[in-house]
Formats: structure tokens, C-alpha cells, sequence
């Protein structure tokens, strides 16, 4: 960590760490629930396609739908037990929509499917490697959710000169990664080691925010002659978005509209890492995840192993309950996290922790008019200027917005967490961005309608012309027709004529 | 749908009304500075036109049918009258108070729109309306005399010189620059006529002749210094201003002693330290960028060096705020910050290698 | 007197001049306007506009015959985009809201009559004689041309439905303050 990309990074916020809670509690796995609810859409890309049917019988591990398409990730039965419904059920998203879910009864044995490991999970070929990451329907688990191994191949095709392991964990409240990193060193190190060889980067980088002392002590002692290098970076909000911490780690900027393999990096989260050692090492797919259950409302907040398609309600049961009514259910961080309106939506992959959160927490604050007063543009980690976009977008103007640079927008929320006028400036974002894309949705349908009505309109015409074509021709023939009538029966008449 | 929530949950200990509430802690030590070396007329004139601010602003949003409460509460409107009271001769009478102040909150705030609207400083476009309009009530000034001195005019006596209309003549003073203006136009230079005018030591404390609180130069810095601590305000409008104006003032009297003022009294007479730290810092009336800060910062000082030194009035600091309030789109046009991944033209930045 | 007389009609006659130079010069051949509005229109030629399809109705614009508001499948969007083409203050206060919308085929209502398909001017909806038809969502632009055609009331026209890949946030609701 030089000073130097120290200064380049700007902006950023310092919300109010709230860790403490937490991060004191070591991992823990929650029972095994009645009922899992395990979406076919946990990751960016195409819903995979269920594989399984009611009745059946599924053991832990099991694949229960394939990925369908270049981006997309298989998913597998979370517990062993039988298949009691393949359908809709409501997705952990703020729309609150349904989603194709598969719903498993657990049998209770939790018996894993037979899996046979490699020997030596550090001889595979790369290509294995990405191949088996896959296959373990592994999702980049800081909660974008990105196929891993669709990022394993792209990287490994394009060259990658740094592979930053993403240890920020820069929203409040969450501690998974921090308490992974401080159980299971061992095996995130393994896992890191594994995506290196992967796609063959010489440098391996471990980014983790200096508010986390035990998990740097932890993570240097298990790197210790392994070539990877555990640097802490600077505790601020968002240190952990893939931008952020490449600047903070190699001054190196994603140029805007590119991919970070265009400047030789590749970003994982930690917890990735150990999914993909899982993975390699033992055969077991992606079935569960740490969450961190938190929020000044649960009774004992706490790291839980939570098996894919728990409902959240059982975590925040297992915790003890609220011992606070919670004034909003939060699935992920509160600077990014989804609003839960439905405290039984299950647990995806990229669910990093659910908070019940109390009014004093969230505050309610009514929007007032803005000031200018610019804490928006100087807390902005990109750079942008949130009042003059938000100003614009609220007038209807959203082509002025975007030249202000809306799509460069990562959503973190710094804006909108500092703002003395309690402006919702990141919702005007999203939806501007979202009001964007459906409008781009209705030019590309109106173009495409308008080439069938088009295509339609040639093959009317083309059919009444045919048409009148063979109506000519039809006239024709029988001009021709009556006249040669014409002329047999006027020879006829001649030559009775003639006859007479 | 109406009850979902977008991120954050969670939101950083501030509001527009702690803001504001910030920033007038942060005038009180000068504020009652002003009390204190002008005793009661300045009290009163300060009360007169925090009331009127208050009750126009009530009025306005009343009859605008807009919720009157919180747009009180957030104190803009206070603030806004206090920095006008503040930048008042202290022995003006009560109707220079009411005038500026419900000019500054009506027409020169809730015209434009309200709280955020507004293209110009209201506090400096009510001061430069009243000095425009009124010259000889907003240039009479009052030699201090200290609530604790003897010949300090009494409550009684104030409420004659505030709300009476009689004169104080016995106290009757010239401000420093006003002064210098005042004999450089008869003829007389900066050689002869600043003799034992300036004391640095004076200046500095603020016991000399001037606006109610525009005289107690350690004070506002010390109030300054606590905003820009408690991060309501950035270094760079400040900064820049007080370089705007001492840059030039260094340079003319370096080349012309005779013709223009040292650089101190330029910074610590008038309206300069408090223009500085609590005018050109308005977030409303100034640009968004720290860059775009500084440039406006430097013009204000430029053009109040200007002014005094070239214009005809005394005084230059409102207008100049003005004059870069006209401007401060314009730089926020042009000073904008670069974005992550972009050239500072908005192009993508180059893909290495490939 | 006579200096400022003299130098005023110069100056007119020689901006007079560099108009009409330039009205000559830089004459626009033919008028675009209506090849741009029609690409900007649906293109369905559905005819809800009493226009002979979306080229009679761009050439209606172009002319100042028709209102900015004439489309009713383009909805508000159209109208803005249009009353920009043509530097005209929209009304929107007449224009509602359109909710992006399909046709739905009613299985139990449809008796195969064909007729909605024959009318569709994208080819939207698939069937065939005495078969159930049903609609291509990609291809239907609600202009409600088969709603018209259908003996049976089984066609209507429903909302789009929302779906994880298309829901977005709602844009803010402020309060009176802003």
C-alpha cells in the first residue's frame, strides 16, 4: 500500500462500522431448516433449468437445474431429501416477483451425493479448474454474483498480470468474510492458490480494510511462503467494490465501459475462494455460504453457515429473535442491501447477511430540498456530481443525466448516506438507469415490429400483385379462349354457310 | 410499492438543519463580539431583523400554500438575517433591519424558488439593495463603544437610535476604508491619509469602526476554522478568497505604495474575513467542486480588490460575491470533476495492451 | 444625421444581402422532417392515427395538420420525442399514460376464426383455422387492431407483465418541500 494510490482514490464515506455485533462470533451453522427454497436465479445471467421433478428424491449436492446458456451457473440440492414443488416462490429481490425456485423437504439426514475428488486438486490443467468451478455452480459470493467460471475462462484467455482477493467487506454490519478469513485462513488461501493457477497470474493480491487486524494476522500466517501477499487498505465505504480496491491496491483505473481483465486484473471475493477449495478439494458444490444475521434488533447477532434456500426468518429465529421491533428487514448491507418486505424469502448464493435494523438505525428522515451544498460530489467515489444528475432525472431530463455520467454510477449509496437533505439520490439513479434500459428494450422491439410490419406489407403486396397477376392471366386465357370460340363458331357458321 | 425502501439503510448524523445550526455556532463569538463593542442598538437591530426574516418567510410560505413549519425550522431564513444583520452599520435604524431582511428572504430567496433555488447570496443582495438605495443610513458608522463603557448608550438610548430615527452624532465615525475612498478622491493619497489609521493589533480583536460583526477578524477565522473542522465547509472559497484579495493588494502596494492599501488592511477591514468564511462558503450561491470553489473564492477576491481599489464605493464584498454568484454556473460548466475510468475530456481511458 | 441614416441602411442592405445569399446557398433539398418523424413512429401502420399508416401521419406532422399527440401506441414518450422534433409545446394533459401492453388470447373464448391474425399488422398472432391462436409477445405493439377483428371478445389487452428482468425502482416520490 503506497501512499501514492492512496491519494488517488476519492470520495467514499465512513458509515458507522457496526461490526462490533458481530464479529465477535465465530461461525456457527444454523440446523438444518423443514424446507429449502432454492432459486433458479441466483446469479447475473440465464435462470438455470430445473433437471428434477416433484417427487423426486435428491441427495445433498445433487445437481437439481443446469445452467442454461454462456452466462449462467447449475444449481444444486442444498440437503438431501424429496422435491415437493418446482415453481414460483417469491425472490430476495426488493420487487418482491416470483422466481422458479425448487422447494426441497429435508429428509434430515443431510447425506451428501458420493463425490470423487482429485487427488490433487493443484495438478489440474487450468482449463480443468474452470471447468469443475463451474460445475460446482460457483457465483462470485461479495453479492454480485457472476458466474465464477465464465470470469475464470474470460481472464484466463485475455491475461491476467494481478488477481486481487477481495477481503474489503466495507458495508457495515457484515463480518462473513472477515470471520471466514479468521476460521478457515487455511482453506481461503488454498482456494486463492487454486483461482491463481487457474488463470496463471503472477501477482496474487489480498485486499483487506485495516479495521480487521485479526483476519490480516490470520491470513499472513497462512500465506506465509505461499507468494501471496495480504495487503490492508484504508477502512473506508467502498473499499469493496472491484473499482475501489484495484485503484486502492495498483493506482490502476477500469477504463469506463471495460472489464477489469482489460488492465490485467481479476477480482474474486474471498469467499469465493474458499467455495472454489470446497469445490476442488472435496467435489462439494456450492450449497452454502456464511451470513452474517446483525441489525440492532436481533437478540444475538451472529456468523451462521447457511445451506442455499433457508428462509431468512429461520436465521433471525436462530439469533434469538428480534429483541427490538424491527423497523425494516434488510438482505445484504444496509448501504447496498434489498429491502426485505418478505421475511421468508430464502438465502442465495450471493447473500451476504441479513439485518433487522431499528427505526433509530434507519432513520426516517423526509426529503428536503437540496442545498448544493456538494457533500454529494466531495463523498462520490467515482467522481460524479449526484445533485446535478439527481436534479436532472427529477425533471424528466435523464439524457442530461447520463451525459453527467449516470452510467458510470456503482450504485454504492455514498451520496445518499451523507446527504443533509435526505434526498433519495441512488434511488433517482436506479431508476433512471432502469427507466433507461426499458426504453432501449422498446426502441429495439419497436425497430424489430416495425421490420415484420415491413416484411408484412412486401408479402401483401407481393400477394396482391401475384394475385392480379393470375387475374391477367386469367382474363387473357380466356379472351384467348372466347375468341378462339369466337372464331370456331364463326367458322362453324361459315362453313354452314357455305355448307347451305 | 410506495413503502419500498431503496439503499441505503442507513443514513450519516446530519441534517439541513444541523447544518445550518453549525454555522451559526459558529458566528456567535463574533456575534457577540458585536453586542458587546456596540452595546444595544446593535442587539436590536440584529433581533429586528432576525423577526422580520422570520415572519416574511412565514408569510411568503404561507401564501405559496407550502408546509410553514419545516422550511422555518431548517433555519436558512435565520441565517441568512443573521448575516445581514451582521454586515449592518450597528446604529442603523430598525427599517434598514426589516427592509434588507425581508428583501433577502422574499426576493432574493423565496422569488427564486426557496431554500436552493436562489442564483445570488440573500444576505449580499439585501446588503447591496439597502447600500444602493439608502447610502447615507448604510454609511453611518459608530465609533465602538462597549456595552461596558460609560458613554455606552444606554437601553433607553438605543431604542431612540434604533426605532427613534435620532442620531447618535457624538458618536459619528468613519469606517477605515470607507476613509481612505473618502480622502483619495479629494486628493489626498494613502501616504497622508492612512497615518495611524490601521492598527493590525486592533483590527485583528475587531475594536474598531465597521459593520456589526464584520470587525472581529480572530474571531470569524476562529468560527471559519471550526466549520471547515467540522467539514460544513471546504478550505478552498476561503482560502482562495483571502489570496484573491491579497495577491493583488501585495503587488499594487508593492508597485504604488501612495495609491493602494497594504495587503492587512485589505484582508482585515470590511467585509473580507466574513465574506470569506460565511458568504463565498454558501453552498446554495457557489459552485460544487473544490476546484470550482477555489476559482469562484479567487474571483470574489479579486474583483473586492477591484472594487475598492478602483471602484466607487468603499466596499467591494457584496458586490463581488455577486458579481461570481452570476458566474458560478458558468465554473460549475467547466470545473468538473474527472470520473473513475474516463479522461478528464469523458473519454474511456485507454485499454492497456490491447 | 445624415452618417447615422446612411450607415443603418448599409448595414440592412448588406445583412438583406448575406440573407438572402445564404437562403439561397444553403437551400435544404426536399424535407427530411418526414422521413424523421416516420422513423420515429411505431411503424405498425395501425391507423388509430385516421392517418393512411405512419407515413401519411409523419407527412400530417411534417405539414402542421396533425397534433403532436396523434399516435396512441407510441404513448407520452412519442409525444415528448416528437414535440422536440418539432420545437412545439406538447399538451400531455390529454395523452395517457400508456402502460406498455400485449394481446392475450383467451383459450376458452378463441374459436379459430383466423380473422385477428389476418389483421395483424406484425404478424403477432400464431395459428391456425379452427386452432386456439395465441400471441407472439416480441412482435405485438397493442394496437388493438385484432381486439376489432375478434367475433368473440377473446382477445384483450393486458400489461405487460413484469418480470425480475424488467422490473425497475419506481422513480422517488418527493415530498412538497422539493
Amino acid at each position: 500500500m503506497n501512499l501514492l494510490s492512496r491519494l488517488k482514490l476519492r470520495g467514499g464515506v465512513h458509515p458507522v462500522g457496526r461490526k462490533e455485533l458481530s464479529a465477535e462470533a465465530p461461525i456457527c451453522a444454523l440446523p438444518l431448516p423443514e424446507r429449502l427454497f432454492i432459486s433458479l436465479q441466483q446469479h447475473i445471467g440465464a435462470p438455470a433449468s430445473a433437471t428434477v421433478s416433484v417427487g423426486d428424491k435428491v441427495l445433498k449436492g445433487q445437481l437439481i437445474a443446469g445452467s442454461q446458456g454462456m452466462i449462467s451457473a447449475p444449481v444444486h440440492a442444498a440437503t438431501s431429501g424429496r422435491v415437493v414443488a418446482v415453481g414460483d416462490y417469491p425472490a430476495p429481490h426488493p420487487s418482491g416477483l416470483p422466481v422458479p425456485t425448487i422447494t426441497i423437504e429435508a429428509d434430515g439426514d443431510d447425506r451428501w451425493l458420493d463425490f470423487d475428488p482429485p487427488a490433487d486438486p493443484m495438478a489440474l490443467s487450468p482449463e480443468e479448474i474452470a471447468t469443475r468451478v463451474g460445475a460446482a455452480g460457483i457465483v462470485g459470493l461479495g453479492g454480485a454474483a457472476f458466474p465464477s467460471a465464465v470470469k475464470l475462462n474470460l481472464s484466463r484467455k485475455s491475461g491476467v498480470t494481478t488477481l486481487i482477493m477481495n477481503g474489503g467487506e466495507c458495508e457495515p454490519y457484515l463480518t462473513c468474510d472477515d470471520r471466514l478469513m479468521r476460521d478457515h485462513p487455511g482453506a481461503v488461501i488454498a482456494g486463492i492458490l487454486l483461482i491463481q493457477r487457474a488463470v496463471a497470474a503472477p501477482q496474487v493480491l489480498v485486499g483487506i480494510e485495516d479495521n480487521k487486524p485479526e483476519a490480516i494476522a490470520a491470513m499472513r500466517a497462512a500465506a506465509a511462503g505461499t507468494g501471496v501477499q495480504i495487503v490492508p487498505v484504508p477502512s473506508m465505504y467502498p473499499m469493496g467494490s472491484e473499482k475501489q480496491l484495484i485503484q486502492a491496491l495498483t493506482g490502476k483505473e477500469i477504463p469506463a465501459g471495460g472489464r477489469a481483465a482489460d488492465i490485467g486484473v481479476l477480482v474474486h471475493n474471498v469467499g469465493t475462494a474458499y467455495a472454489v477449495h470446497e469445490a476442488l478439494a472435496f467435489g462439494r458444490p456450492l450449497v452454502r455460504r456464511i451470513v452474517t444475521v446483525s441489525g440492532g434488533a436481533v437478540t444475538v447477532p451472529r456468523n451462521l453457515e447457511v445451506l442455499i434456500g433457508t428462509p431468512a426468518q429461520a436465521l433471525f429465529d436462530f439469533c434469538g429473535g428480534y429483541k427490538d421491533v424491527p423497523a425494516r428487514l434488510v438482505m445484504g448491507g444496509p448501504m447496498m442491501g434489498q429491502e426485505m418486505t418478505n421475511p421468508n424469502v430464502p438465502v442465495i448464493k450471493g447473500t451476504s447477511g441479513v439485518l433487522a435494523l431499528t427505526n433509530q438505525e434507519i432513520g426516517r428522515p423526509s426529503p428536503a430540498p437540496c442545498i448544493r451544498c456538494s457533500t454529494c460530489v466531495r463523498a462520490c467515489p467515482v467522481g460524479l456530481l449526484p445533485l446535478e444528475m439527481a436534479a436532472h432525472i427529477r425533471i424528466g431530463d435523464l439524457g442530461a443525466a447520463v451525459d453527467l455520467g449516470l452510467k458510470d454510477c456503482i450504485a454504492c449509496g455514498s451520496c445518499s448516506y451523507v446527504c443533509p437533505a435526505h434526498i433519495p439520490l441512488v434511488h433517482y439513479f436506479n431508476y433512471a438507469k432502469g427507466d433507461l434500459s426499458a426504453k432501449e428494450r422498446a426502441k429495439l422491439k419497436q425497430e424489430a415490429t416495425k421490420k415484420l410490419a415491413e416484411a408484412r406489407n412486401e408479402r401483401m403486396d407481393r400477394i396482391a400483385r401475384d394475385r392480379a397477376e393470375a387475374a391477367r392471366l386469367r382474363a387473357v386465357k380466356k379472351a384467348a379462349q372466347e375468341a378462339a370460340k369466337k372464331a370456331a363458331a364463326e367458322a362453324k357458321s361459315q362453313a354452314t354457310e357455305v355448307a347451305a | 410499492m410506495t413503502t419500498l425502501t431503496h439503499s441505503p439503510h442507513a443514513h450519516a448524523p446530519i441534517s439541513i438543519g444541523r447544518v445550518m445550526a453549525t454555522v451559526m455556532a459558529a458566528l456567535v463569538p463574533t456575534t457577540l463580539y458585536g453586542f458587546w463593542l456596540y452595546g444595544w442598538p446593535a442587539i436590536l437591530l440584529w433581533s429586528v431583523a432576525m423577526a422580520s426574516a422570520l415572519l416574511g418567510e412565514a408569510f411568503i410560505l404561507r401564501i405559496q400554500g407550502r408546509a410553514v413549519r419545516p422550511a422555518l425550522l431548517d433555519g436558512s431564513g435565520a441565517l441568512t438575517a443573521w448575516l445581514l444583520a451582521l454586515s449592518l452599520p450597528p446604529f442603523a435604524p430598525w427599517w434598514i433591519a426589516v427592509v434588507g431582511a425581508l428583501f433577502a428572504v422574499v426576493i432574493a430567496k423565496q422569488v427564486f424558488g426557496g431554500l436552493g433555488q436562489n442564483v445570488f447570496n440573500p444576505a449580499m443582495a439585501a446588503r447591496v439593495m439597502l447600500l444602493i438605495s439608502f447610502p447615507v443610513e448604510m454609511t453611518l458608522w459608530a465609533a465602538p463603544t462597549p456595552l461596558t463603557a460609560a458613554q455606552a448608550p444606554g437601553f433607553m438610548d438605543a431604542l431612540a437610535i434604533t426605532f427613534g430615527g435620532g442620531h447618535w452624532d457624538a458618536m459619528a465615525s468613519a469606517s477605515l476604508l470607507g476613509h481612505v475612498k473618502t480622502e483619495f478622491t479629494r486628493g489626498v493619497d494613502l501616504t497622508h491619509s492612512f497615518t495611524g489609521q490601521f492598527a493590525l493589533a486592533d483590527a485583528a480583536w475587531g475594536s474598531r469602526t465597521g459593520s456589526l460583526g464584520e470587525t472581529a477578524a480572530l474571531l470569524i477565522l476562529a468560527g471559519g476554522i471550526f466549520l471547515i473542522a467540522r467539514r460544513i465547509v471546504t478550505w478552498h472559497a476561503p482560502v482562495a478568497m483571502l489570496l484573491g484579495v491579497a495577491i493583488p493588494a501585495l503587488i499594487g502596494h508593492a508597485v504604488n505604495p501612495a495609491r493602494f492599501l497594504d495587503v492587512w488592511p485589505h484582508l482585515l477591514s470590511g467585509g473580507v474575513m466574513l465574506g470569506a468564511f460565511f458568504i463565498a462558503t454558501d453552498p446554495v450561491t457557489s459552485p460544487n467542486t473544490g476546484a470550482g470553489q477555489f476559482v469562484f473564492g479567487f474571483g470574489c477576491g479579486l474583483l473586492t480588490w477591484v472594487i475598492r481599489s478602483f471602484g466607487g464605493y468603499p466596499e467591494g464584498v457584496a458586490f463581488a460575491v455577486l458579481l461570481m454568484n452570476a458566474a458560478a454556473p458558468v465554473i460549475d460548466r467547466y470545473v468538473k470533476p474527472r470520473i473513475y475510468g474516463r479522461t478528464r475530456k469523458g473519454a474511456a481511458l485507454p485499454v492497456k495492451g490491447g | 444625421m445624415i452618417a447615422a441614416i446612411a450607415s443603418l441602411t448599409t448595414l440592412g442592405l448588406m445583412l438583406g444581402l448575406g440573407l438572402g445569399v445564404a437562403a439561397r446557398k444553403l437551400k435544404v433539398e426536399g424535407n427530411p422532417l418526414v422521413a424523421e418523424l416516420e422513423s420515429m413512429l411505431p411503424g405498425s401502420q395501425c391507423g388509430q392515427c385516421g392517418y393512411p399508416g405512419c407515413t401519411g401521419a409523419a407527412q400530417a406532422l411534417a405539414d402542421g395538420n396533425a397534433p403532436v399527440t396523434l399516435c396512441p401506441p407510441g404513448g407520452r414518450d412519442l409525444v415528448v420525442q416528437l414535440a422536440a422534433k418539432m420545437g412545439v409545446e406538447a399538451d400531455l394533459s390529454g395523452v395517457k399514460d400508456t402502460v406498455p401492453s400485449i394481446a392475450e388470447v383467451r383459450e376458452e373464448l378463441c374459436i379459430g376464426c383466423t380473422r385477428c391474425f389476418k389483421v395483424c399488422p406484425t404478424d403477432a398472432i400464431l395459428g391456425a383455422s379452427k386452432h386456439i391462436h395465441s400471441v407472439f409477445r416480441e412482435a405485438c405493439t397493442a394496437c388493438g387492431k385484432c381486439v376489432d377483428a375478434c367475433p368473440t371478445e377473446a382477445i384483450l389487452m393486458l400489461p405487460v407483465p413484469v418480470t425480475l428482468q424488467t422490473w425497475y425502482w419506481q422513480r422517488p416520490v418527493m415530498g412538497a418541500a422539493a
